[in-house]
């Protein structure tokens, strides 16, 4: 269709720009987009505002396997080089044909390990611990080699991982770690180290300490805390500062603002049959999120005659993941939460000291919400967001005790933090310390407060004013330039430590390999200063663990601890803590709004920054904005529009006198009025992966709004940066079945108001050739109704199954490789649209298109239904990927495999194979778990157990909305889910038959607000 | 107007025209016999080793077991190469002074493991696993040969995918009791065809459409 007869084109055309870039391409016209809305009813889902106004660039992308340039050779002059270098390769690979198989050498052990089996992987317990929490693991090791990561089931987090325990793995294998020990730049011995060091501390003992300073991030680790402790005393006048940038600043100040006291707040979201979220993301990001997920959706699992559900209210600026999931969402700026929190909170009749908050959209909501909250006193619940304001935490805490939650689904404990202070007042210390010239000795264990300290210390000018500073850190990045020691330190998958769970539960954490670069952990620079530098971490900790075991047995207490991964009884005891009265009259009064609202949130995918180098963290698309490689400042639709910019303008941004450069991108959903911007971008040094991506937040966040403020301005100052986001690629048609829902009360009234809503051709209506199935078939469901779209199933499918990772251009391109995307689509209003996530893997269909069209068989049917793919045969026809309708397949464009870099070697999966270029590759069910489980199952002469196979993106998932199994045994659970009456195959109009099948999403709104 | 082509033409047309036929066949044969040839596939050809290790020796003559060494051939894919430790069991006993073990010795000493090389070797797209065909009821033999009978170690066969699926389309013509699994020179006490077939519906091998299917190896 072209442009000028294009009635709904409401994009114009910026010359020179690629086509096929829907962002870069073309400028959305806005109000074009919202009067197109209102006039198309037909359109139920859409996935972008591009998709919104079918422009031809989006038509293009949707007709398309992959957009038109992924398979064009981007470099201008280039045809004669393409043509060259064509006829070497095929002169190669012909060559390289002919040439024998190069010799290669075993290398047995000299003694082997009794309990280890070559080629057979051992699971070892242990804990990745992140802020005031962990994530307890099940780490699989081959012959020594740590190559994936799964969740310990025993551990609070329930067998579920998060996106960075499944990079985790990466992370360790990086060859940016720092591999030596440094004094101003130059390779130095621990020996020296430990002179130089002992020097000083022989100093800070005739002073007391009196010049020693301790700078870490948040310490749960008890080892840890017990050495510092020890440290204090023996040094009385030292001090010990702590600076977690995504830390529990306002959860904190929440806590002494309401009880006086700090306290953690643990949830129980078993009972809560009504929850609403002040802007808390508690399914996909924070402690305890993956026991919430899990206890969320299982009180969303519609099952047969089992249809009650619980109901989620969320406000919030940007839309996460536990937005998509709320019954009801409301866009609100970030401090229009509170002012509705104390509305709320008054009109619960809380103790709020007679305040009120200001008028906020979601005001509509109170009459509504407050007699759907007292319907539901003590199986209620209402969550405040980490990132909100203290008072916001201390009226969530009022409300909860009016409602008489607090013992059922809120439950208080002592800190998991060993010592909760203020860290914005311990770093305001740690400054005027260090502008006074009393600081000899500065030892920063771990963290990076060079680069996300709060901006107006200046800390990186300060730093300098402490006479010796030393910095343990994995890697060298902007503290370590300015520091005159820098420690390697060892990743946490190879140190003894231990840590904290969001409830307490203490993990012993146990190296699954020994330090690859001679790297020290915090405990045994700890120890080295006191004087005993032999002393190993595993000597450490054990040491403190004896003395904390009463009893005679510790040796196997000691085991047992270790083996499963938690030291029973220590979630901190639930204590009960009365609301300070007139605590209100503390709060402090609401600003005035005064131009746009800024709100600073930690990185779906970088956190605070700490992940920047992580290739698979980059290249995972976030949730919702689905971008990749970049940071943006995200504006609501109708904030774009009044500021005159579009996605991928470039706006200068400017805040109480900082000032910079952002790329702009447009979230539907978003709030207006307000700017999110993430943190961890803009790192000067993070190593080849990280550095110098995106824009530096941090610099324009200060200690009085670490998370929100009014008065940004933005300012056009550019076009066409290069942002991507994956959202349009690989789109389907938003016009077919894609997506299915429904209202919980419709579904009670007529089950069938998912399946008779598309037709499902005859299965005989194919001229494809039938398969029978005789032992197994293989097949998958997909909860959509569980499922979050936290994306964690992405990276483990990625660590599985050896994903390349290609990069920001490539992904431009579309060349990206993951097997499992979640793809986004939206609903309704674009100010407030209802948001669906669906993970879409390979739908390994009983019909398949793409088998026909192999000129060489290189993907082919399997006995039990799955549609193999046979990377050593494939010639690179790409038919198959062009035939796809679900767009499943990847292709590798480049050599886009490392089979360079030694330490990443280690990282792979010994049983997939690894890609070179021109290969096609997709989602096997990973079929090399399948084949493990048979073949064990055979040796004992049985049939595979239902959920012996767990696929690596269902074993990680927090809401457990992924399940795998046998379908041809009636009993299993994808079979039993298969049978429900929500169940849809994706596309199924077409007749693929496709394997994978979704049980729509069920919503549970109040009737009362849907008059 | 005079003839262009002499009559003999035809004959050299008919000479060229079967010839090159003849010359794409030839080229077809002969690529098709290097490939499956000794010298591609490396049948039959013995690789220099650190040791000399006889099979010959430790297999026929003093009767050892080959699970003594090759541990995990009954629980994993890989059949295990013995550790040093192994070697030294009896070799910190007999012929503890001899030369040719030296290596054997330095290694236990120093650490180092043996670097040996690897005479089996499958391509990396290829998952075989030992355990299942030992279960299944495939003897050493049927893949590695008279081991007993190698004095210096080689590959028997020619490992090619034909040389495979041939087994996996008919593995009655193969499969042997459990209990003869690791013997070698075994001789079938009946017809191997009727055995065959009992002991594949016996021991529940797969059909042949699973074992063809491209899974089975290749992940």
């Amino acid at each position: 269709m072209s442009e000028a007869n294009n009635p709904l084109n409401v994009f114009h055309d910026d010359e020179g720009a690629p086509q096929a870039l829907s962002q870069a391409g073309r400028k959305l016209d806005l109000p074009g987009v919202r009067a197109l809305l209102e006039k198309s009813h037909g359109r139920e889902y859409w996935r972008s505002l591009e998709d919104l106004a079918r422009t031809d660039a989006f038509q293009d992308l949707m007709h398309r396997e992959f957009p038109r340039y992924a398979s064009e050779w981007e470099d201008g002059d280039s045809r004669r080089n393409f043509i060259k270098l064509m006829g070497a390769s095929l002169a190669l690979a012909g060559l390289s044909a002919c040439t024998r198989q190069p010799a290669e050498l075993i290398t047995p052990y000299v003694r082997q390990p009794e309990e280890l089996v070559p080629g057979r992987p051992l699971f070892f317990a242990t804990a990745m611990p992140l802020g005031a929490g962990s994530t307890g693991l099940l780490v699989e090791s081959h012959e020594g080699r740590p190559t994936k990561v799964e969740g310990n089931a025993d551990h609070p987090s329930l067998g579920a991982c998060d996106v960075y325990a499944q990079a985790s793995v990466l992370g360790l294998y990086d060859p940016d770690r720092s591999q030596a020990l440094t004094f101003e730049g130059e390779i130095r011995s621990w020996g020296a180290f430990l002179g130089a060091v002992q020097q000083a501390i022989t100093q800070q003992k005739a002073k007391r300490g009196a010049g020693l300073r301790i700078l870490t991030e948040t310490v749960t680790s008890p080892t840890l805390a017990h050495q510092i402790e020890e440290m204090l005393a023996a040094f009385p006048a030292a001090k010990w500062h702590q600076w977690e940038p995504a830390g529990a600043h306002s959860s904190g100040a929440g806590a002494r603002l309401a009880f006086g006291q700090p306290v953690n707040t643990v949830y129980d979201l078993r009972g809560a049959d009504v929850i609403v979220s002040l802007d808390a993301d508690f399914l996909s990001s924070g402690p305890g999120s993956l026991r919430y997920a899990r206890q969320f959706s299982a009180r969303r699992r519609v099952r047969g005659d089992q249809t009650e559900m619980n109901r989620l209210y969320v406000v919030e600026p940007m839309p996460t993941p536990t937005g998509t999931k709320a019954d009801h969402r409301m866009p609100l700026r970030a401090a229009d939460v509170e002012q509705f929190a104390w509305s709320l909170a008054a009109a619960l009749g809380a103790d709020t000291g007679g305040r009120k908050g200001t008028a906020t959209p979601a005001d509509k909501w109170l009459v509504p919400l407050v007699r759907d909250l007292q319907k539901h006193k003590g199986a209620s619940l209402v969550i405040a967001g980490e990132q909100q304001s203290a008072a916001v935490h201390a009226l969530a805490h009022a409300m909860n005790a009016a409602l008489g939650n607090v013992g059922k689904t809120v439950l208080y404990t002592e800190p998991v933090e060993a010592d909760p202070v203020d860290q914005v007042a311990s770093l305001y210390d740690l400054v005027k310390d260090l502008d006074a010239g009393a600081v000899d000795l500065l030892l920063i264990l771990g963290g990076n407060p060079a680069y996300n300290v709060p901006v107006e210390l200046g800390f990186r000018d300060r730093l300098k004013k402490a006479t010796l500073r030393v910095h343990l850190s994995l890697q060298e990045d902007e503290t370590s330039e300015l520091c005159h020691w820098h420690l390697p330190t060892t990743h946490y998958l190879e140190t003894w430590s231990d840590c904290r769970a969001h409830d307490g539960t203490v993990t012993i954490m146990q190296p699954l390999i020994a330090p690859l670069y001679a790297g020290k952990s915090a405990h045994e620079v700890l120890t080295m200063l006191t004087g005993q530098p032999e002393r190993t971490s595993y000597d450490i900790v054990k040491a403190y663990w004896a003395a904390q075991h009463t009893g005679s047995d510790f040796e196997a207490w000691w085991r047992k601890a270790v083996h499963d991964g938690v030291v029973p009884h220590t979630a901190l005891q639930t204590k009960s803590v009365p609301l300070r009265a007139g605590w209100a009259a503390a709060a402090p009064p609401p600003s005035g709004a005064r131009g746009l609202e800024v709100v600073f949130r930690p990185d779906p995918a970088v956190y605070d920054g700490r992940f920047s180098n992580n290739g698979w963290l980059q290249e995972w698309p976030r949730p919702i904005t689905q971008l990749t490689w970049d940071n943006a400042a995200i504006f609501s639709p109708k904030t774009a529009q009044e500021n005159g910019v579009v996605s991928t303008d470039l706006v200068e941004i400017a805040y109480r006198g900082y000032k910079m450069r952002a790329p702009v991108f447009i979230q539907p959903g978003h709030a207006d009025g307000s700017v999110t911007v993430h943190l961890g971008y803009g790192r000067t040094r993070a190593g080849h992966v990280g550095t110098r991506i995106g824009f530096n937040a941090y610099g324009m966040r200060t200690s009085a709004a670490l998370w929100q403020d009014y008065g940004l301005e933005a300012r056009k100052v550019g076009s066409d940066y290069l942002l991507v986001s994956v959202q349009d690629f690989h789109a389907l048609d938003t016009e077919r079945h894609t997506i299915e829902k429904a209202d919980i009360a419709e579904y009670r009234k007529n089950p069938n108001v998912i399946q008779e809503d598309y037709e499902q051709p005859p299965p005989d209506l194919t001229l494809y050739p039938g398969f029978t199935y005789d032992k197994y078939a293989w097949g998958m469901a997909i909860d959509l109704n569980a499922c979050t779209g936290c994306g964690a199933c992405v990276v483990a499918c990625q660590a599985e199954n050896n994903i390349a990772v290609v990069g920001k251009e490539e992904v431009h391109h579309g060349r990206h490789m993951h097997w499992l995307r979640v793809d986004s689509y939206y609903h309704g209003d674009i100010a407030n649209p209802e948001i669906y996530s669906q993970p879409v893997p390979c739908m390994q269909c009983e019909n398949a298109p793409c088998e026909l069209v192999c000129p060489v068989q290189a993907t082919s049917h399997s006995s039990e239904g799955l549609n193999d793919m046979v990377y050593n045969r494939c010639v690179g026809t790409r038919y198959c990927s062009n035939n796809c309708p679900y767009k499943v397949r990847r292709f590798n464009f480049f050599l886009f495999s490392d089979f360079k870099t030694p330490s990443l070697k280690l990282q792979r999966n010994p049983d997939v194979s690894v890609r070179s270029r021109g290969v096609m590759e997709k989602c096997t069910y990973c079929v090399q778990r399948i084949n493990r489980a048979k073949i064990d199952s055979e040796k004992e002469d049985r049939k595979v157990r239902d959920g012996e196979i767990q696929t690596a993106c269902q074993a990680t998932c927090p809401a457990e909305a992924i399940v795998f199994g046998n379908i041809n045994d009636p009993n299993s659970r994808v079979a039993q889910m298969k049978k429900e009456k929500t169940n849809y195959g994706l596309l199924a109009d077409l007749n693929t038959r496709p394997r994978t099948t979704y049980l729509a999403a069920l919503r549970n709104p109040n009737p009362e607000l849907e008059a | 107007m005079a003839q262009i082509f002499h009559h003999s033409t035809n004959t050299l047309s008919r000479i060229t025209i079967y010839g090159a036929v003849f010359a794409l066949a030839f080229a077809v044969w002969c690529f098709a016999t290097l490939n499956g040839s000794g010298y591609v596939t490396r049948e039959g050809q013995v690789r220099d080793q650190p040791i000399p290790f006889s099979h010959v020796h430790h297999v026929a003559d003093d009767g050892i077991d080959c699970r003594y060494c090759h541990t995990t051939v009954e629980t994993s894919n890989t059949a295990n190469i013995p550790p040093t430790k192994t070697c030294m069991n009896c070799h910190s006993q007999i012929w503890n002074t001899a030369p040719m073990l030296e290596p054997v010795r330095e290694s236990f000493r120093s650490g180092e493991s043996i670097s040996w090389t690897r005479v089996h070797d499958l391509p990396d797209y290829v998952y075989f696993n030992h355990s299942i065909h030992v279960n299944k009821g495939v003897g050493c033999e049927t893949c590695h040969g008279r081991v007993d009978k190698m004095p210096l170690m080689y590959q028997a066969r020619s490992l090619q995918m034909e040389w495979c699926l041939d087994c996996h389309r008919h593995p009655e013509r193969n499969v042997r009791p459990r209990a003869e699994v690791f013997t070698m020179g075994y001789q079938p006490a009946e017809d191997q065809e009727a055995m065959g077939r009992r002991l594949v519906a016996e021991y529940k091998i797969q059909d042949a459409r699973t074992l063809t299917s491209c899974n089975t190896c290749h992940r």
